[in-house]
């Protein structure tokens, strides 16, 4: 299996405070890698620092073999890393047409139209809110516009911030199992960060525990859901 | 029901008391200054008149939202509108091309159509940058100066005429609003607004003391007039003159006439290309940066590329319809391109309703043209101003045409009321 993404020693900082402090994390081609840990942990900075903002102060970003830790933000995604930031993020006003097309936008492929029609195909909902402005419709409906958005770039690595933040648990299970089938269906790569360690844990290959800007644990999925401490930190008594 | 009217003629009753609080100073009392000193008078009908009218009037704002905030209705209305904009854009597009051609209309108000028409233009370019790419602009007096000034300049020092300076005059002021957009670009909201302000001011205070450049506080004279293919206007006729070469008599209005369609062409312009640009990816960046920033940086759009884009484009127009100016009025000088020039234009976008071109162009006509037909009221010019915010704020708090339409759409298009869609935030 090829490393799609390796992280080793990154630490990020905000001003003075240290947010990640040495996190090595790889994803492998065809995975489904889920980090968790509870509310400022730093998940979403991990995410963000492989995004390029804020930079990694040490450590390396390796993306297919290419160190990515220097470069712009822009690059960086016009790599075909699709991110889907924290908090869906969707272009309200604009249509759901319209939030399709900006995430092609950049990175330029012929198939427009074969991707549209996967995404289509993969959240009917959006399909019947197609000329609707995004900012219109449910929840759950602007985290799956989130979703395609990111994915009309046809990425090979997808990251996801809290995709169930916020939805009903039908919704989250709607999602969740979108996102198994991405992978299981068409082979993509995903890097899903969460909250919510159940679900999560249950959909991924391999998880990685955050605790402090600091991975803890690690390991595959079924085996983190069964660590006792695991259960203790995140699954009982609310995450 | 009749709960509710109770409570409304409640909370216009109180609204009345915070009148009379406010007015008693204002209008109950008078000083009258005699040889004496000062004598206090008393209004009380005057007060009493603006109290009734203060209760009236938050009586029907009451009895008016009751009815409004209603999803359904909200969603109807703005299909309504965006179905109407179909019709009335034509209507008033077709008379604005007609206009000057009224056979016995007077000088007066063709001149007045240049000065709305200039406005529309600086309307629909501010609407660029703050409309399309959501970045508040408070200077953008400073590139229609920068417009002005280059057309002036190379008019005295090198002798070119107006349509070669057109789009030196508008290079010349996009390269400035790359140069504003380079140190603003990580700002966002009021601070931007803060620094845009800021620059306006400069720009200003430099063409007022770089006095041997700029001649200063006493501005640019004899700014060349535009010429009809080689022909220039006066009124004395002859040969190579536009009256002459047609065997028309000299009449002040061919040249108003002829600057008219000059700047009505320079609005088309910047209208269409402004919706020309809706529909390619550079004009939907500038769209999607105004929602969400973090959205766009995380899809691989280059933020400083789209906004300094958006900034010089849209400076570029300002540049446009600043040469205009310095060629309609053949003298400028620093007076012309104060904070207040900003502030106009800016009210005409945010009137119109941010992003709409049509809501713009009907905004710049009412905030130019009607209170230059109303001179002899122009005393109560702000009153009218502020009374006109304020109703706006509780009627149409997104401006006159609060819908946008998508720019692209299959099939059915429905628009939805501004009212109706969360504001993007970060
Ligand atoms: N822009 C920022 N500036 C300063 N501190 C931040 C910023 N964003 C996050 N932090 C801090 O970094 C830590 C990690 O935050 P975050 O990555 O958002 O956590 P998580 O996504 O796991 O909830 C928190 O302590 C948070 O307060
Ligand atoms: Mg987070």
């Amino acid at each position: 299996m090829s490393k799609v993404l390796s992280l080793s020693g990154v630490s990020a900082f905000y001003g003075q405070i240290q947010a990640l402090k040495s996190v090595d994390i790889d994803v492998n081609e065809g995975e489904i890698v889920t980090l968790i840990g509870a509310n400022g942990a730093g998940k979403s900075t991990l995410m963000m620092t492989i995004c390029g903002n804020p930079r990694a102060r040490t450590g390396s970003i390796i993306y297919r073999g290419e160190d990515i830790t220097n470069l712009p933000m822009h690059e960086i995604a016009r790599r075909q890393i699709a991110q889907s930031p924290e908090g869906r993020r969707i272009f309200p006003r604009m249509s759901v047409e319209e939030n399709l097309m900006m995430g092609s936008q950049v990175v330029k492929f012929a198939d427009y139209d074969q991707q549209l029609g996967l995404m289509l195909e993969l959240f009917p909902r959006l399909k019947e809110r197609f000329g609707q402005r995004a900012g219109t419709m449910s929840g759950g409906e602007q985290q799956m516009l989130a979703i395609a958005r990111a994915l009309m770039s046809k990425p090979k690595l997808l990251m996801l911030d809290e995709p169930s933040l916020g939805l009903a648990p039908l919704i989250v299970k709607q999602i969740f199992s979108a996102i198994r089938k991405l992978n299981q269906e068409m082979g993509l790569t995903v890097l899903l960060v969460e909250q919510n360690a159940f679900q999560a844990l249950r959909l991924a290959h391999r998880g990685y525990v955050l605790v402090n800007g600091a991975i803890t644990m690690q390991g595959p999925g079924a085996e983190l859901l069964a660590r006792p401490e695991i259960r203790a930190a995140y699954l009982e008594g609310g995450h | 029901m009749a709960a509710r009217l109770n409570a409304n003629i409640k909370d216009a009753g109180s609204a009345g008391l915070l009148a009379f609080a406010i007015f008693a100073p204002f209008l109950g009392l008078r000083l009258h200054g005699t040889t004496n000193g000062l004598i206090l008078g008393y209004r009380p009908e005057l007060l009493a008149i603006a109290v009734a009218l203060t209760i009236a009037a938050r009586f029907l704002v009451l009895t008016y939202q009751a009815r409004r905030v209603h999803a359904g209705r909200a969603a109807w209305r703005a299909d309504k509108i965006a179905r109407s904009g179909k019709f009335v854009a034509p209507i008033l597009l077709i008379c604005a091309a007609l206009m000057p051609l009224i056979p016995g209309i007077a000088n007066f108000y063709i001149d007045l159509g240049v000065l709305v028409m200039t406005y529309v233009m600086l309307g629909w370019g501010l609407n660029i940058v703050v409309g399309l790419a959501g970045l508040l602009d408070l200077g953008y007096v400073a590139f229609y100066a920068v417009g002005a000034y280059a057309f002036a300049l190379m008019a005295q020092d090198f002798h070119l005429g107006f349509w070669e300076c057109l789009p030196l005059a508008g290079i010349a002021a996009a390269v400035w609003g790359m140069i504003l957009g380079f140190p603003v670009l990580r700002l966002r909201g009021d601070y931007l607004a803060i620094v845009t302000l800021a620059f306006g001011e400069i720009i200003r205070l430099v063409i007022t003391n770089w006095v041997s450049l700029t001649g200063g506080p006493n501005g640019i004279y004899d700014i060349p007039h535009p010429s009809f293919f080689g022909l220039t206007f006066n009124l004395e006729g002859g040969p190579g003159t536009f009256s002459g070469f047609f065997g028309l008599d000299p009449d002040p209005k061919q040249q108003t006439t002829y600057l008219y369609y000059i700047i009505f062409a320079l609005a088309l312009l910047t209208n269409w290309v402004t919706l020309r640009l809706r529909k390619l990816p550079l004009g939907r960046a500038w769209e999607a940066l105004r929602e969400d920033e973090i959205a766009c940086r995380s899809l691989g759009i280059n933020l400083r590329n789209t906004k300094l884009s958006a900034f010089a484009i849209g400076a570029m127009f300002a540049g446009f319809a600043g040469c205009f100016f310095a060629t309609r009025q053949a003298f400028i000088s620093p007076d012309s391109f104060t904070f207040i020039e900003s502030a106009t234009v800016l009210a005409i976008v945010v009137l119109g309703g941010v992003g709409s071109q049509l809501g713009v162009a009907l905004a710049a006509l009412v905030m130019i043209g009607v209170p230059a037909l109303l001179q002899d009221l122009s005393i109560y010019r702000m009153l009218f101003f502020g009374i006109a915010l304020v109703v706006m704020m509780v009627i149409r708090p997104r401006g006159f045409v609060s819908t946008r339409t998508p720019s692209i759409a299959l099939g059915k298009r429905r628009a939805i009321s501004g009212e109706m869609v969360s504001e993007g935030h970060g």
